[in-house]
């Protein structure tokens, strides 16, 4: 059968890149493709995913500048044709920048970098993305970043909540909304989002950094598995 | 007529939306001796120079610049000063 090939968006200052191309690796049938900032065609790509670190060093805004780069402007069409497109971490920060995903990522409340492992509610399984989990489900996935905090106006948030579109929430352990269960003071515990189409994935967490128990969870495979699926 | 024109952009957060970095820092103002400080916020000041053609044209495009890149509107808001040079 032919392999499904899956661009990995590279900028300057992308970090989690090589961890996404061995993430989209694992899933079989996947085939994983290096796509550079400066390129202006997507080669084919049948899904893309923009992986987490510091493009631009985060100036001005983390994403703000990512998103004007020249290979944008194909992911954006990409994306408004459909194609499913994945942001994780600073990817996420620079689909909300582009305007892709509503919202923006402001600064952790408590101003620190948090960098640990967080127990996330999958909220509805009803994605294109998150077809291999059960909606509630409850897993474990790394954050690490210093501007996670979701924040929107508060029509907009009735809206995604309406819409079923917070795909991702903090939670504790158990799956509960515990004292100390959101990481970042993100409005309602929100960790990801979809944009209403369904195509456009954003979220904090990081599938990619849990790919394997021996490193402490292997929950993020499902949803490398439900994105190259979509884009099969 | 050409322009040139030096810009001073201020971005500050909206207000209502939490400013962890004021807050912060108007906690460390206290604990050092001042007090009575409040509404503490922490933004950005952005000044370079531009050269138009117009006069108006240098306000619009700034102003452009800010929506599309230098503020986030969603959850900032900015002012601008343009300040013209005779040539």
């Amino acid at each position: 059968m032919t392999k499904v090939p899956i661009g990995i968006v590279r900028f300057p200052g992308t970090n989690c890149d090589q961890d996404v191309f061995d993430a989209v690796a694992t899933v079989e049938l996947a085939c994983p493709v290096w796509l550079w900032h400066k390129e202006t065609d997507l080669r084919g790509v049948k899904g893309v995913v923009l992986a987490g670190g510091f493009s631009y060093g985060d100036y001005l805004r983390a994403g703000a500048i990512a998103r004007f780069s020249p290979i944008m402007k194909e992911v954006v069409r990409f994306a408004s044709d459909g194609g499913p497109l994945l942001g994780i971490c600073n990817g996420f920060q620079i689909l909300t920048e582009a305007g892709l995903l509503p919202g923006a990522l402001m600064r952790n409340d408590r101003l620190t970098f948090i960098c640990r492992p967080q127990s996330v509610k999958v909220e509805t399984a009803d994605t294109l993305f998150t077809r291999q989990y059960e909606s509630g489900q409850v897993v474990s996935l790394p954050v690490a970043h210093a501007e996670g905090n979701f924040a929107a106006d508060p029509d907009v948030i009735d809206r995604l909540e309406d819409e079923r579109r917070v795909v991702f929430r903090y939670v504790d352990y158990r799956g509960d909304n515990g004292p100390d269960s959101n990481p970042n003071g993100s409005i309602n515990d929100i960790a990801g989002v979809i944009n209403e189409r369904g195509n456009v994935l954003g979220l904090m967490p990081h599938p990619d950094r849990a790919m394997d128990r021996v490193l402490g969870s292997a929950d993020g495979r499902g949803l490398f598995q439900g994105l190259v699926e979509a884009a099969a | 007529m050409l322009v040139k024109a030096r810009v001073e952009v201020h971005i500050q957060l909206k207000p209502g939306m939490l400013d962890p970095q004021g807050e912060t820092l108007e906690h460390a103002l206290t604990a050092i001796g001042y007090e009575g400080v409040c509404s503490m916020r922490v933004g950005k000041w952005i000044t370079f120079e531009i050269e138009g053609d117009e006069s108006d044209a240098v306000e619009s495009q700034v102003e452009e610049m800010c929506d599309r890149l230098l503020a986030n509107p969603i959850i900032e808001r900015y002012e601008y000063h343009v300040m013209r040079e005779e040539r």
